[in-house]
């Protein structure tokens, strides 16, 4: 089998390259460039009116108040006029907050749908290697905690951060305009606010690193348990699972603790940050007033606390947000990660079309569908020939190995005629299901050559290739759906006769008008409530009503009783005439009717014939064979 | 369904209490530091008084590091009660999984408890967190700071008040109309998911049937779904943020307005003009963090529905009162037993079956698929009750033994069987948690494992991948025979375990069962006749009856089940001799 070494990747936020990532996001916004533009004029116009709104009062009392209070006769007819002006420009800004909240929902859900699909679509176009070779929670994870991280900060984070830079340079304008000298008190508290921040925030990276890995930890061990708990009660093991998730339990605990105390701590600590700000500015700007350093006044040292205050509250806002960019980086790069992975490579040009004869022997393509398939052959000089789909398939001295340190076959050469029944035996290990592998192209051969009705199947495009093959695999997928779906999959344009014949075909169809719905029974997960043996029937059928040239039974009745497997049998024996078949089997008494029988041993053929020659033959196959039978 | 998870806070009452208690004192502080802040403008800031401003300013810092000190308690509090809540929670759901039955997990299925067990613990917690610190913090600051304005200003108080039935009713209307979509969207979540995973498992069916464009586009319209359901539910939640800033915008406005008037008319100052606004916007903010708390707890009550499902699920099998450890011999008997898994009577997958198995017998069980052979055996070990009659093992009713002995007694290889992630030793070690390494050697010589074991890189250190992937079926098969036979049984039960492995091998492992463990009665369901056809005893079953009991010569004489069977097997080797 293939090399199952599972790379270690443990979910943490490791950024490689942050600009490329960052970069490549960025062209996803290009399909939204208009309203991102618009999005940020309305982040603007809200974010103004947010810092507005907090000057507001000052400029009332420094403004209007002020001078009222010294007034004889106030007259509030201005004050009025400017809180209209004031009113109108809110509700733009409030409105405007509300449109580009609503954009963005469209932008942020739409780029997430896009990479969910992009990301989806290239995994289908990954070759079998990538699945053999990978954790699949590890590229589940990416379905559900990257995408999920990527949306929130695109959808919150990002705005929050766009509006607070606008709002720390709208103040700044305001704070530099009103005194130089309090500026760059503040200027320089900020700098000791932010690194303060930077050293909690460090601390809370690592302990959410932590936590994630302890959580993956104890999710990983959770769902072992849980996938094998009928064993854990066989065994009476519980207690030992007991101890063993408990130690992973505190130590997910702990962690945990850790890295929310850092998240909670970091807002009452800025918060309060920010107020000593506003006493240390409150003192500095008196002494500077007081000792005449500096012409202030006591509305200029009232506006500027109120300033300082809008001016850290931002910062304090970005560096919350800060983190949640970081992991959504990182899932990202996850995420582009497995959209780099090559495809599958396709360089076939050979096609499967339909065809029908004209003029006597003469094969012409055809646009309706025919009861005949061909191969569409174009060469280089511009001429095409057509070869009709036979099923004759010849190996020859095919050499390979998953990797290249480690040849796992040797040397295999066969030659299987339209119609035959070539069967391969041998123990687990030996290569069987290898060699079904390098027949689809799931793997491609190192050295030597595979011709499928003639053509080197390297010249078959990949996709005709498999549909010019039906397989039958010992573990059995199916898939969420009704039975009638399951059928289906075979053959999507199937009709409901078609796929009910296939079923009496397989014999599942005695079993299946038994269900509580029939066809229409609904299977869930891997066929949870079927028995293996049922859901291999269906697979069974799934496989007949595609109908294809040639057929590949990877151990497909080992789940199977052996009396079901008779009826099977003759079914299969009906699907199998005229077919060119290749049936991988345990049983020998599967495989004695075949017209060749392989016998695999590490990898290489060490006998090979009819059942009457190898039996002759005394080799191998006899000592299995009277192995099997000898007690009776 | 709160009382079932309140039970799992325990030693992590004091800080779920200490928390609120310090967010509690916490808004005390903020809510003193406008009134404070206003004192410093005015008497301070604007009359000049230097002296004043170091006095105030002084109060000010304490009360700005107690309010921290406060915060980063609480803060500190709450991340512990609620970690450790979470982990109270997980171990709860894992203990009380480990008293399940089979049949409490068939109820559930393992993917679903995988589910509860995770994403929806993870959920309830951070809901807990939310709960015992914005929950508390968000009313107790809208109390304080109305009772500061309305000291300062009742007048002006009122404002605001007017303001919040407004907002209240804007947020309600909002969650009422956005909530629905998010759950259902949840859902649909679930199905993506089980599309990936289906077609992560299933990749070689998907490209052998060249259906990778159907399931792009059954991916897509699902996804399509969400993108349109989530878009929809946001675009509502979007108008969470006018109407707060409305609101505090319009308040602003109104309190300026009639603040100068007071203000010029003297009976306000200026400094509590900004104080007043701080006020404001503590006010409703809290308002706003409310109706967060609100959706973020009616999100997370379907998780915690979930898990107070799994612990409040009544466990079928329990321990007798006074249970029996010691197991006589290897004997077996079924007396009129009929059983189903949905306890009914009318859909029985048993049907009244009597049967006499003495110790150190090999019984093999033949019948075809679905006709209870696995049904049948797993009532011994007791991993489902019977529904009628009784099964007794060494005369006993199994109902009367201490579960975990009788289970230690009766080893069996399930059809469906797995290895953990950890070294073969380990994993055999399952059988025997203090076997010597001798021992482990001589099970796997007897279950036709040592050869391959040899032969791999770390021999019995080599490690199994998760579900034992990295071994063949085969190979798999024989690792769990091994583990099983550490066991030392009484009873032995192999169903259908050596369907993978080839037919030599089979009768090797056979025939190390009759010669090392003479006295342990053994069963085997199988489907090939060569594996039981040395029984003393084999067992026909059909549609849940027994069809006949008989040896090899006995039953191919006179069943017909049997025979068939048997012919199949045999196809073609009469005539070739």
């Amino acid at each position: 089998m293939a090399d199952k070494k599972m790379p270690d990747m443990k979910r943490k936020p490791r950024l490689k390259d942050p600009g490329k990532v960052i970069k490549r996001l960025l062209g996803y916004l290009k399909e939204y460039q208009f309203r991102f533009i618009l999005v940020m004029i309305c982040i603007v116009i809200s974010a103004a009116a947010s810092a507005l709104s907090s000057m507001f009062i000052q400029i009332v009392i420094d403004n209007y108040v002020t001078p009222l209070m010294k007034a004889k006769n106030p007259d509030f007819s201005g004050l009025l006029i400017m809180i209209l002006i004031m009113g109108v420009i809110f509700l733009i800004g409030a409105l405007a907050g509300l449109a580009y909240n609503r954009i963005m929902v469209t932008i942020s859900q739409g780029i997430q749908k896009k990479i969910r699909d992009e990301l989806f679509a290239h995994m289908q176009t990954l070759p079998i290697k990538y699945f053999d070779t990978h954790s699949h929670g590890d590229i589940m994870s990416r379905y559900t905690n990257d995408i999920d991280t990527l949306r929130q900060m695109m959808s919150m984070s990002l705005p929050q951060m766009f509006s607070s830079v606008i709002t720390i340079l709208t103040v700044f304008v305001a704070m530099i305009s009103t005194n130089v000298y309090l500026t760059l008190f503040v200027l320089i508290f900020v700098a000791i606010m932010l690194s303060i921040t930077k050293k909690i925030a460090g601390g809370s990276a690592v302990n959410f690193v932590a936590q994630q890995k302890e959580l993956g930890d104890v999710n990983g061990y959770i769902e072992e348990m849980i996938n094998g708990q009928k064993v854990v009660k066989v065994f009476c093991h519980e207690e030992i699972s007991k101890e063993e998730f408990d130690k992973k339990n505190e130590a997910l605990c702990k962690s945990a603790t850790a890295a929310n105390t850092y998240a909670n701590i970091l807002m009452p600590i800025m918060n309060n940050l920010g107020n000593l700000q506003y006493v240390l500015i409150a003192i500095v700007g008196g002494a500077l007033s007081i000792f005449g350093l500096s012409p202030i006044t006591a509305g200029v040292i009232g506006s500027f606390l109120s300033l300082s205050k809008n001016f850290s509250r931002p910062f304090s806002e970005i560096s919350q947000q800060l983190n949640a960019v970081i992991m959504a980086l990182a899932g990202a790069e996850r995420i582009f990660e497995l959209m780099d992975e090559e495809s599958e490579q396709d360089e076939g040009y050979v096609t499967l079309v339909n065809a029908k004869y004209e003029k006597g022997d003469k094969i012409v393509e055809s646009e309706e569908r025919t009861e005949m398939w061909t191969w569409k052959h174009p060469h280089g000089d511009g001429t095409v020939t057509y070869t009709k789909l036979c099923g004759d398939i010849v190996m020859r001295e095919v050499d390979f190995g998953y990797n290249e340190e480690k040849t796992v076959l040797h040397d295999i050469s066969l030659y299987a005629q339209p119609g035959q029944k070539v069967a391969f035996v041998g123990a687990t290990g030996a290569g069987k299901t290898t060699i079904t592998n390098l027949i689809n192209r799931f793997y491609d051969i190192a050295d030597g050559k595979i011709r499928y009705d003639g053509i080197n199947i390297n010249k078959i495009k990949k996709t005709d290739l498999r549909r010019s093959l039906g397989i039958v695999l010992q573990d059995v997928h199916l898939f969420t759906g009704t039975v009638m779906e399951n059928i289906r999959y075979g053959k999507l344009d199937a009709t409901d006769q078609e796929c009910i014949a296939a079923a009496k075909l397989a014999n599942a169809h005695d079993f299946i008008s038994m269900l509580p719905n029939g066809y229409d029974t609904v299977i869930t997960g891997d066929g949870g409530q079927l028995s293996q043996g049922q859901c291999q029937l269906i697979s069974i059928a799934r496989a007949a009503v595609a109908d294809p040239p040639v057929m590949i039974l990877d151990e497909a009745t080992s789940s199977i009783d052996t009396r079901t497997e008779a009826l099977v049998q003759k079914g299969m024996d009906g699907l199998m005439y005229g077919r060119t078949v290749f049936v991988i089997a345990h049983r020998l008494s599967t495989v004695q009717n075949s017209d060749v029988i392989m016998v695999l041993e590490l990898g290489r053929i060490i006998e090979r014939g009819t059942h009457d020659q190898l039996i002759a033959q005394k080799g191998k196959y006899y000592q299995l064979y009277t192995g099997a039978f000898e007690l009776s | 369904m709160i009382k079932q998870l309140a039970k799992s806070i325990r030693e992590y009452k004091l800080p779920s209490l200490l928390a609120p208690l310090f967010i509690t004192l916490e808004v005390v502080m903020e809510v003193l530091l406008p009134n404070l802040m206003s004192d410093l403008i005015d008497n301070g800031v604007n009359k000049g008084d230097m002296d004043y401003i170091l006095r105030t300013g002084l109060v000010l810092a304490g009360v700005a590091f107690a309010a921290l000190a406060f915060g980063a308690l609480s803060g500190r509090f709450a991340a512990q009660a609620s970690a450790g809540f979470a982990k109270n929670l997980r171990h709860d759901l894992f203990y009380k999984l480990q008293e399940y039955s089979f049949s409490n997990i068939d109820k559930f299925s393992a993917s679903s408890l995988v589910t509860r067990l995770t994403t929806d613990v993870t959920n309830v917690q951070n809901a807990y967190q939310m709960i015992i610190r914005v929950a508390f913090r968000a009313p107790f600051m809208m109390i304080f700071a109305m009772i500061m304005s309305f000291t300062m200003n009742a007048q002006l108080s009122w404002v605001f008040v007017a303001f919040i039935p407004f907002i209240a009713l804007g947020l309600g209307i909002v969650t009422r109309f956005a909530h629905p979509i998010f759950s259902r969207v949840f859902k649909t979540y679930d199905k993506l998911n089980n599309v990936v995973q289906e077609n992560l498992h299933g990749i070689r069916v998907v490209k052998s049937f060249v259906r990778e464009e159907h399931e792009v586009e059954k991916f897509n319209k699902i996804s399509d779904l969400i993108y349109k359901d989530f878009s929809k539910a946001e675009k509502i939640v979007a108008f969470n943020m006018p109407v707060m800033q409305i609101s505090v915008y319009a308040c602003i406005l109104i309190i300026s307005w009639f603040a100068s008037h007071q203000i010029v008319g003297g009976t306000m100052t200026t400094g509590e003009l900004i104080s007043m606004m701080t006020y404001v916007f503590q006010i409703l903010m809290s308002l706003m963090f409310i109706s967060m708390t609100m959706v973020m707890i009616t999100m997370s009550r379907a998780s915690g529905e979930r898990i107070a499902e799994v612990l409040t699920e009544e466990v079928d099998l329990k321990n007798n009162e006074e249970p029996l450890t010691e197991i006589q011999d290897g004997s077996i008997q079924f007396d009129n037993v009929s059983f189903s898994y949905a306890k009914n009577m009318e859909k029985l997958c048993l049907k009244d079956i009597s049967l006499k198995i003495n110790s150190g017998e090999t019984v093999g069980i033949i019948g075809g698929t679905g006709s209870s052979k696995s049904s049948l055996v797993q009532l011994i070990p007791r991993l489902y009750d019977v529904t009628q009659g009784t099964v007794t093992v060494g005369g006993v009713d199994v109902r009367n033994y201490d579960i975990e002995a009788l289970r230690d007694s009766v080893a069996m290889v399930l059809q469906k069987n797995v290895l953990f992630s950890g070294t073969i030793k380990e994993n055999l070690r399952w059988g025997k948690a203090d076997a010597t390494d001798e021992e482990i050697v001589k099970v796997c010589r007897q279950a036709q494992a040592e050869d391959f074991i040899e032969r791999m890189p770390d021999k019995y250190d080599t490690y199994i991948e998760q579900g034992g992937t990295n071994v063949s079926g085969g190979q798999r098969q024989r690792l769990c025979i091994a583990r099983a036979l550490l066991k030392k049984p009484k009873i032995l039960i192999l169903d259908d375990s050596t369907s993978a492995v080839d037919t030599k091998t089979d009768r090797l492992i056979r025939k190390a069962f009759l010669e090392e463990i003479p006295d342990t009665t053994k069963i085997i369901i199988a489907q090939r006749v060569s594996s039981v056809e040395d029984a003393d005893k084999i067992i026909v079953m059909d549609k849940g009856m027994i069809n006949a009991v008989g040896t090899h010569e006995e039953l191919l004489k006179t069943n017909k089940i049997y025979q068939e069977v048997y012919y199949s097997q045999q196809k073609g080797s009469d005539e070739n001799g």
